[in-house]
């Protein structure tokens, strides 16, 4: 905290800022005054919406101090609500980078009939709350769901259980993979794959020696936010969890259910997940420095 | 089967039949489970669902605060990208990067840690109290929370645009005496508003639909600051009312229907753009 709005170091960086912008060109005063503003204004918005946030949530989880926050994070509860999200984000995560694949095979290098619809159900996910999402596989897959005798009667608990969190976390996060990739097939076409082909190559071949290669970029990078949103996912898999502590409860889950009880408890768990963030924007950033071509799909 | 004659590669059946199979079972199976408990209850039914004070109260406010939380968005998405994408400023890259935190921030982490900024003996709270300003357990907080998670979808979606746009045409508009506000409105403006409602319905459909942001800084009050995916889980969650869930439900997927068929079309509208361009 003291860093952070330590005036020195923040009014440093600020005056930086500033000089960096009035520096450009020599134009009129008023222009000059008007892009200050207008920048002071921006940083202004980043920092009481953005960092602000950050800041508190790290500040929260270190206010009973260091010792509080490890023993914080080594409650069982805790340690098995981070277990579980890593299991289902294992689970989830993979079903969706196949999915991606496939749809964007799919989607790029064949025409057929229906093709527009499958595009718009592929993106759906993304409009729908997850609350409702959730509450759909219930309607499916719960007890008194479409499948539930079905499903209740050869042993299967899918909803209050592993393959519900796991179904609703590949429902949510069903877009991000196959979104980053098709854009960027469509745009590099299937020359390529069919100059493998009559080269003799079977498909698998083509599969792995040409597509994955040239698209790996925009597959990890796919993956990196699907996995960030898979494992802070909140409202679809509240609703199909059940939240039993200890056994359903992934980690914001937990974090929830702290909340309720032990405020420093809470933050101390939630600080896990923005820590997770940052490491994923970090992860993001790098690819986008580093690879930004093999990303760019505005040719 | 003409359009088979074009499949040269292999893989169609395998690629199209996996991707079917994904979307049948995780989301056209849910879809038409939803609608077709909705319908079941039938349009009085529905009405009886739906027509409570209680859940009114949640939609006026679920869908209140979520336009003016896009509206929001829309003012200072422009500006934020404007600023990112037309000066260069030390930290610039990093003040870029921050952008997508709402994105990838778990949204009960961003629920809780707004809640603690805004509570009363919080750090903002504390100092908004003593001008009148409540912000947490208001519906001043659900807004709060929804300008959150929407920021980016306007950012994002104008950055691209105004790093592709020239500045020939505001140059030109400069050269024949133009005022910077005559260049921002009758130039600039016309030429962003496709992609700037676009940001704006991706920041509204998430708004309307978001659960994990808005329940801790909300406070859930009965009648003021109930939003209306709080009133589902709660129908599901002590009532295990399904149906009344399902009919809550119909109404939320109704408006993310209506919103990407609105994207949709602004899509094409933007295309156009471009070829006249």
């Amino acid at each position: 905290m003291a860093t952070a709005l330590d005036p020195a170091l923040g009014g440093g960086a600020l005056m930086a800022a500033v000089a960096s912008v009035v520096s450009i060109g020599q134009p009129a005063w008023s222009v000059r005054i008007a892009r200050v503003v207008l920048l002071l204004a921006a940083l202004a918005v980043l920092a009481w919406l953005l960092v602000l946030p950050l800041l508190a949530i790290f500040a929260e989880a270190f206010r009973q101090g260091y010792a509080f926050y490890l023993d914080a994070i080594k409650q069982p509860d805790t340690i098995a609500a981070v277990r579980l999200t890593f299991t289902v984000a294992a689970i989830a995560v993979p079903l969706n980078l196949v999915f991606g694949l496939a749809a964007a095979w799919s989607m790029t290098h064949f025409e057929f009939r229906g093709k527009a619809l499958l595009g718009a159900l592929i993106d759906l996910p993304f409009s729908i709350s997850p609350v409702v999402a959730g509450m759909m596989l219930i309607l499916v897959y719960g007890k008194d769901g479409w499948l539930g005798s079905w499903l209740e009667a050869h042993g299967l608990q899918v909803i209050f259980a592993l393959p519900g969190l796991v179904l609703a976390t590949v429902l949510v996060t069903l877009p991000f993979v196959a979104r980053e990739l098709i854009p960027l097939m469509q745009a590099q076409g299937s020359e390529q794959e069919e100059a493998a082909l009559t080269l003799g190559a079977s498909g698998w071949q083509i599969f792995f020696r040409v597509t994955l290669p040239r698209v790996r970029w925009a597959l990890l990078y796919g993956v990196l936010l699907c996995n960030a949103r898979a494992m802070g996912e909140f409202g679809a898999v509240y609703v199909v969890s059940g939240h039993l502590r200890g056994i359903t409860n992934t980690l914001p889950l937990q974090v929830d259910q702290l909340y309720q009880e032990n405020f420093s408890a809470a933050f101390a768990a939630a600080s896990l997940l923005a820590l997770l963030t940052l490491v994923t924007l970090g992860i993001k950033r790098v690819v986008e420095w580093r690879h930004g071509d093999a990303l760019n799909t505005h040719l | 089967m003409t359009a088979m004659a074009r499949h040269v590669l292999p893989g169609f059946r395998l690629s199209t039949g996996y991707t079917m199979l994904v979307l049948s079972s995780c989301v056209l199976l849910p879809l038409a489970a939803l609608l077709w408990t909705a319908c079941e209850l039938g349009p009085a039914g529905w009405w009886a669902q739906i027509g409570t004070r209680r859940v009114l109260a949640s939609l006026k406010l679920s869908f209140g605060a979520a336009l003016l939380a896009a509206t929001i968005d829309a003012v200072l998405g422009l500006l934020v990208a404007w600023v990112l994408v037309r000066y260069r400023f030390a930290f610039r890259r990093l003040c870029d990067a921050l952008v997508d935190l709402p994105f990838a921030l778990p949204t009960a982490v961003a629920g809780i840690s707004l809640t603690a900024l805004y509570a009363p003996n919080g750090w903002l709270g504390s100092r908004l109290a003593p001008l009148g300003i409540e912000v947490a357990y208001t519906r001043l907080g659900v807004l709060l929370a929804m300008i959150f998670v929407g920021l980016p979808f306007v950012v994002r979606t104008l950055q691209p645009v105004l790093e592709s746009m020239e500045s020939d045409l505001e140059e030109a508009a400069y050269t024949l005496g133009a005022s910077p506000g005559q260049r921002f409105f009758r130039v600039l403006l016309p030429l962003l508003l496709p992609t700037l409602l676009t940001g704006y319905a991706l920041a509204l459909a998430r708004a309307i639909g978001e659960y994990g942001s808005v329940i801790f800084i909300s406070g859930n009050r009965l009648f003021r600051t109930e939003i209306t995916p709080y009133l589902i889980v709660q129908k599901i969650d002590s009532q295990y009312d399904y149906r009344g869930a399902a009919a809550l439900g119909a109404v939320m997927l109704a408006a993310s229907l209506l919103l990407l068929v609105a994207m949709a079309w602004l899509q094409r509208w933007t295309r156009r753009w471009a070829v006249v361009r």
